[in-house]
């Protein structure tokens, strides 16, 4: 009996245990769905419902138009109140459809303090738009240049095989407008500031 | 072993406090879970009466709204973790060494400690609704028991008693589910193998591995609310990063499964209820366990299914959708089974039978609606609304509560020795069942209708049907009180029960718990039977 009884004493603490490390590692979980989440986001887009998707330049790459090309001119534009200069390092380029390309821009802040900008693209013709795949661009996220700072902003982008024959020249422009400092600094510091 | 301690071990009931207080003895433990279970009852249901008060009429009457809000959302808390969650650890702590032919739970010491945190709990949560009223209380917790931020992080200091009270009670479960999974894995007697187990342990098993896989993560989920309301961190804050969706997630994905984990408890009572007044063995049992091990699974990879409206992706939500839809198989199986137990079988209507067939019939209804629910384009017009509400009351009084009375019902003569007030019972049953449909069924109509839930006052369109309701409420609280008197009634006194005091009690299982004489000895199966 207290044999039998000594063995049943161990299978039950050793159950215990392994339930035990069950749920230490379920509390470990909870807090790794945190990273897990973010990362899941960022993967499948599951939270980013309305939200421009960047383009699959896996998709694209395959189907190079190789008889074809199209003339894309770069163009800049800074808004007034703006202490910026931003000017396309190539201003046009002959492209084949299918192919990804990397253009640069530099821009440069002509004040003594750190600024804040936002990037808002255009593309003439409008019908064109749909075909012009950015897959990296500094539009994409607001940039911050520090006191007469100047740096070079890259774009990475593809045109769609897709795009109607009549369309042989491109425009991309981008207007370069303040962010509001305030939206643009992430939590740490506003919070600092306000607390 | 010395032969003092030796001697300890046939002792009989100790006396006074220090026999409930120190206890290890399940059955002792067991009356603590159900009586707890039953004051919590009746704090969460006073609570449901102020709601349906405060509603009887269109416009504020008895109380402001932040207060209703604090009403509504410790009445969940009250009834889901103070009321519904213990009954059925009540349930499980007398029935399982008993049914399983072990002298007590693997852990005694364990189990008084799983109890003795839920006082302490109770008296966190009932000081969390206290301190509004008090000078320097805060502001009241009004998010509902889902604790959403942002409105969470910015509720008063009776959000950090809500939320440590939270800790006690998952930690307090979590304890005891542990304790019930070792004693069924260990403590089981020779010959009783899993499959010859009656559906109630299995039930019970599946309950504690969900409850120990998804409180965690609510523990988790709580803390980092905690977190960013005091030491700023910003897990659910977006200005600082974090996301107030990702709570969102962490909630349900224990919030789901604890939907199964207070229905199995009372799938397990029916699978004991069904067979015996029918007097057949319960249909399909290995099936019964299959449908048990697909529910447990899926229960686990579905939560978002609250979350349509949040903005996820269509592909996401597509995900859920069938998830959700897929998980009515294993729930229809049940209810399959229940059935066929019942086909031609012997049938007597005695009170814990009459709340079974209840049951199957009106938890159906509420798989009905919830396939309503589960699919999104229809949901997005139901979220929010009594439409959900009606819903998903309709699944936890029939599906947890109302099995648990028939549990309470069908074990009482075997805890006490004496047979219940038979005709009592029968006209609790009817008043509880008539209250309870009259309160929730029109509802499903105002629902549908756009009133939505959560919001202390209504368009006047809808007076009609509240008023009914409530009507509906008073009538369905006030049969508690029948309940009440009926258990104390049995508790002193009543025809004598014998040890199997319902004929068909072992069909198709061991029944080994039918064994031991009414009321059973303080120490049972100190020698473990032999189950062929």
């Amino acid at each position: 009996m207290t044999g039998a009884g000594g063995d049943l004493e161990r299978r039950n603490r050793r159950t215990s245990l392994v339930l035990g490390a069950l749920v230490a590692g379920m509390f470990a979980f909870g807090f790794a769905l945190v990273p897990l989440y973010r990362l899941v986001c960022q993967v499948t887009g599951s939270n980013v419902i309305g939200q421009a998707r960047r383009a699959d330049a896996g998709a694209l790459a395959g189907r190079v138009d190789e008889q074809r090309t199209v003339r894309i001119y770069f163009d800049a534009t800074v808004n007034t109140g703006l202490p910026w200069e931003v000017t396309p390092l190539t201003r046009s380029m002959e492209v084949h459809p299918g192919k990804v390309y990397e253009v640069r821009y530099r821009a440069t802040n002509n004040e003594g303090q750190t600024v804040t900008a936002q990037a808002v693209p255009g593309v003439t013709p409008w019908q064109a738009t749909g075909h012009l795949h950015k897959i990296e661009c500094f539009c994409f996220s607001r940039q911050t240049l520090g006191p007469r700072e100047s740096r070079e902003m890259p774009l990475r982008f593809v045109i769609d095989p897709e795009l109607p024959q009549e369309y042989k020249v491109v425009t991309l422009s981008y207007m370069l407008m303040t962010a509001p400092e305030q939206t643009a600094a992430r939590g740490g510091e506003s919070r600092a500031d306000s607390g | 072993m010395s032969t003092t301690a030796v001697a300890e071990e046939h002792h009989g009931a100790p006396s006074g406090l220090k026999r409930w207080l120190f206890s290890t003895n399940h059955k002792d433990i067991g009356t603590m879970y159900l009586i707890f279970a039953l004051v919590m009852m009746f704090t969460g249901g006073a609570l449901a009466m102020l709601i349906r008060a405060e509603l009887f009429m269109p416009g504020l009457q008895i109380m402001q709204p932040d207060i209703y809000n604090m009403i509504l959302t410790d009445h969940a808390l009250i009834m889901i973790f103070g009321a519904v969650m213990p009954a059925a650890t009540g349930l499980a702590n007398w029935m399982l060494p008993m049914m399983l032919g072990a002298p007590d739970m693997a852990l005694p010491r364990l189990n008084n400690l799983s109890f003795w945190l839920l006082p302490a709990a109770a008296a966190l949560l009932l000081t969390s609704m206290v301190l509004p009223f008090l000078p320097g209380g805060g502001a009241p917790v009004t998010t509902g028991w889902t604790l959403y931020p942002p409105l969470s992080v910015q509720s008063g200091m009776g959000m950090d008693f809500t939320i440590f009270a939270i800790h006690l009670l998952g930690a307090s479960s979590i304890l005891g589910s542990i304790n019930i999974v070792v004693t069924i894995l260990n403590m089981r007697a020779p010959g009783m193998t899993m499959m010859k187990m009656p559906m109630f342990a299995w039930c019970m098993l599946f309950t504690a591995l969900l409850l120990i896989i998804v409180a965690p993560v609510l523990a988790g989920g709580v803390t980092m609310l905690l977190f960013d309301r005091h030491f700023g961190t910003s897990f659910f804050d977006a200005a600082g990063g974090g996301d107030p969706v990702l709570f969102q997630h962490l909630f349900w994905f224990f919030g789901h499964p604890e939907v199964y984990v207070m229905l199995l408890p009372a799938i397990g009572v029916l699978s004991m209820v069904i067979p015996t007044f029918s007097r057949k063995p319960l249909f399909g049992y290995k099936a019964l366990v299959g449908g048990l091990i697909f529910l447990f699974s899926l229960s686990l990879i579905v939560w978002a299914h609250h979350q349509y409206t949040v903005g996820m992706s269509p592909l996401a939500t597509e995900y859920f959708m069938i998830m959700t839809i897929v998980i009515s198989i294993p729930v229809g199986l049940m209810i399959l089974n229940f059935l066929m137990t019942m086909w031609r079988g012997a049938m007597t209507f005695e009170t814990p039978m009459l709340y079974a067939i209840s049951i199957v019939i009106m938890f159906s209804f509420a798989g009905v609606t919830g396939v309503m629910l589960a699919v999104v384009p229809a949901d997005m017009e139901y979220h929010d609304t009594y439409f959900v509400v009606a819903h998903f009351h309709y699944a936890l009084l029939p599906g947890a509560l109302f099995g648990l009375f028939a549990g309470v019902f069908y074990w009482l003569p075997k805890w006490t020795g004496h047979m219940y007030d038979e005709k009592l019972g029968k006209i609790f049953f009817w008043w509880n069942i008539i209250g309870f449909n009259l309160t929730f069924f029109p509802q499903h109509f105002v629902g549908l209708a756009g009133m939505p839930r959560r919001i202390v006052d209504y368009s006047p369109q809808f007076a009609e049907i509240n008023m009914l309701s409530s009507i509906g409420a008073f009538i369905f609280g006030t049969s508690h009180l029948l309940f009440l008197y009926i258990v104390i009634k049995c508790i002193r006194g009543g025809e004598k029960a014998g040890d199997m005091p319902w004929e068909g009690a072992k069909a198709g299982t061991t029944g080994l718990e039918w064994e031991l004489p009414s009321p059973p000895p303080f120490h049972s199966y100190t020698t473990p039977p032999v189950v062929r």
